[in-house]
């Protein structure tokens, strides 16, 4: 028997190495889940009696529902504001010289680099009854009376959107980056305009960039939670807060737990719409 | 079959551009290519050959001349009114798009209808022979058949100039050949004026009626492709075009069609002026192709010896060492039995005739 010296599978790698990371998410992410789906399923707060009351409280209650439905709403304006006020930043940044591109990034990144918490002072400045806009209406004779800005489902728009825009912004620029220059030049000899050549040509193209945008700055403005809470205030409640609530001031573990469960999966189907739209449209992506 | 407004004239006149940091991109430029014709440009890469193929097609605007088409100035205007269809080296299909929706892409730009533009997105795949492709994509075709898309989307908004940058270098050496009869077949069927930019001095000799050789931009000739390579006008294009021995020597004596010159190889050859007037003991350089030199068996020519005899088919390629220490080649067609050469075999060389051996005044 000539027998061919054994092969060995060159593919095959030591799961050994992802042991550490998978132990980790084990320990600090998928017991406590389980922890909180387990807490979830108590109608009482000592933990005593199971059932399915949480849920049940939460789908039957007006407010619990309007609080989750003024929360996704909530993600879809700020992603809605941040990709109009994000794709013309990201186009200009493919079309200038290298300096400016610089300058770009640095303004782009900036929020990034400073902390949440002083970003969302900031605004609480800019936003306030005697905060910088107001003031300035004031003066110019505009106004009369201050606007109320602060507090205001407009208000944690703004911030919200200006917090999260690097989300936005840096997919859309690699995006864009990676559409060949030609395609510009050739719709354009073809007799196409500049409308024409954005909405067929540099729009599509750019799909995989702008869904990966959407999913990131939905999920972070829904689940900020300092943002919301200090520019939103009292009177307006978004789910992370509605959460805190429940858990720390009035002690009902099992109804915040249940609360988390169906806020996760309210983001997991938002999210996984993005995901099958960003899937129809890989064909897009690279010649 | 394709009823174009095609033949449409073009003339570069004085064209020069200079890029924002000062430098000359191309320089005093002047073109008078006839409806119909097929221009090559022909030059190194960094020549200024693609920069003029952008002023043509609008991309750019030119610092000085003007570009005419047919009987209009079209300097004012933006690519998308110039009609001038582009063929991009990358072929830059819209990957996106389907292959028929690529070629309808430039008439639905015009608003038109979207029977007619499909009726007519299968005319022009049927004229470049890719009828089956209409719906796939892109990415699903070989190089040769996406740069046959890229024809038929030019070819449909029926341009007035078609411009064909570096359209085949994509390509391997069997297609290539192909591609370049298809193209020179869809000119014929068409009859549109066209300009391609290549580096590949075949292509350009075997392709084009005309061939306008640029380097540094600057248009060195602008001639048939004969003139080109048997009465080249400048040391550059002798050189650039085809390979050439280049060989030094002084002027003896000199009129407008005829010159003496000696050689630093040791003969004196008759040779022609090929870059005007030449005079009497300024240096020059002689250029002679490999197929131009022939072995003589006299005291005429010049002497060399024999280093290495390439045999490469249909001939055979002999480097000689001449007396002043420079390599010549010299290529012989196999035609019967052709003389075998010893290495270290003592020879004699002299041009096939005086009119093949040009002569250009030294550049120091």
């Amino acid at each position: 028997m000539g027998a061919a010296p054994a092969a060995r599978d060159v593919t095959s790698y030591g799961m050994g190495l992802a042991a550490p990371l998978a132990l980790f998410f084990l320990v600090f992410f998928v017991a406590p889940l389980l922890q909180l789906f387990w807490l979830s399923l108590h109608n009482d707060t000592a933990g005593l009696h199971w059932g399915l009351g949480q849920y049940l409280h939460f789908l039957t209650d007006p407010f619990s529902l309007g609080v989750l439905g003024s929360t996704l709403l909530l993600g879809a304006e700020v992603t809605a504001v941040c990709l109009v006020l994000g794709f013309p930043i990201a186009w200009l940044y493919q079309r200038v010289g290298p300096k400016l591109q610089t300058v770009i990034i640095l303004i782009v990144l900036l929020p990034l680099l400073t902390s949440v918490v002083v970003r969302t002072f900031a605004w609480i400045v800019i936003l306030g009854r005697q905060g910088i806009i107001n003031a300035t209406l004031q003066s110019l004779g505009l106004i009369d009376t201050p606007l109320k800005l602060l507090y205001t489902q407009f208000g944690v728009v703004i911030a919200l959107a200006q917090v999260q825009m690097p989300l936005m912004t840096l997919p859309l620029i690699t995006a864009l980056g990676r559409i060949d220059p030609n395609l510009d030049d050739a719709s354009c000899s073809l007799g196409a305009g500049s409308w024409r050549t954005f909405f067929r040509i540099v729009l599509p193209l750019s799909l995989p960039g702008v869904i990966a945008g959407c999913t990131l700055t939905y999920a972070a403005s829904i689940t900020a939670f300092i943002t919301q809470s200090l520019i939103g205030g009292g009177q307006m409640l978004f789910m992370p807060m509605y959460l805190y609530q429940q858990a720390s001031t009035l002690q009902n573990w099992p109804f915040a737990a249940a609360i988390s469960i169906i806020f996760l999966l309210a983001v997991l189907a938002v999210v996984s719409v993005f995901t099958t739209l960003g899937r129809m449209s890989r064909g897009y992506g690279g010649a | 079959m394709v009823d174009a407004p095609s033949g449409r004239s073009l003339v570069v006149d004085a064209v020069t551009h200079r890029y924002p940091s000062g430098a000359l991109a191309v320089e005093n430029i002047n073109l008078d290519i006839k409806g119909g014709e097929i221009i090559a440009l022909l030059g190194p890469s960094g020549c200024g050959k693609t920069t003029l193929l952008r002023i043509i097609a609008g991309f750019i605007a030119q610092t000085q001349g003007r570009i005419i088409i047919g009987d209009d100035i079209v300097d004012a205007l933006p690519p998308n009114k110039r009609a001038v269809g582009i063929v991009f080296q990358n072929y830059a299909l819209f990957p996106h798009l389907s292959i028929s929706e690529n070629v309808a892409y430039g008439l639905a730009a015009r608003g038109i209808d979207k029977a007619t533009r499909q009726r007519e997105a299968q005319r022009l795949l049927e004229l470049v022979q890719l009828p089956a492709m209409a719906e796939r994509l892109p990415r699903q075709l070989s190089g040769g058949q996406q740069q046959r898309v890229a024809l038929a989307r030019a070819l449909a908004i029926k341009p007035s100039i078609l411009l064909l940058d570096e359209p085949f270098a994509a390509l391997d050496k069997n297609l290539r050949l192909d591609m370049q009869i298809e193209v020179k077949r869809l000119q014929r069927v068409s009859g549109i004026t066209t300009l391609i930019v290549t580096h590949d001095q075949e292509e350009a000799l075997s392709m084009a009626d005309r061939v306008a050789v640029l380097s540094h931009g600057k248009l060195e000739q602008f001639g048939s492709p004969s003139d080109v390579y048997d009465r080249p006008q400048t040391l550059f294009v002798n050189t650039f075009v085809g390979s050439t021995n280049r060989l030094p020597g002084v002027v003896v004596s000199a009129d407008r069609t005829e010159a003496k010159v000696r050689l630093d190889a040791g003969a004196e050859i008759i040779a022609r002026p090929a870059g005007g007037a030449l005079s009497e003991g300024g240096r020059v350089t002689v250029c002679i192709r490999p197929e131009h030199l022939q072995f003589v068996g006299d005291e005429t020519g010049f002497a060399g010896v024999v280093g290495m005899s390439l045999p490469l088919g249909a001939t055979v390629v002999h480097e000689v060492t001449t007396a002043d220490g420079s390599g010549v080649k010299v290529s012989q067609a196999r035609i019967g039995e052709t003389r075998a050469l010893e290495n270290g075999a003592a020879v004699r060389l002299a041009p096939l005739a005086p009119s093949l051996a040009n002569a250009f005044p030294a550049t120091l």
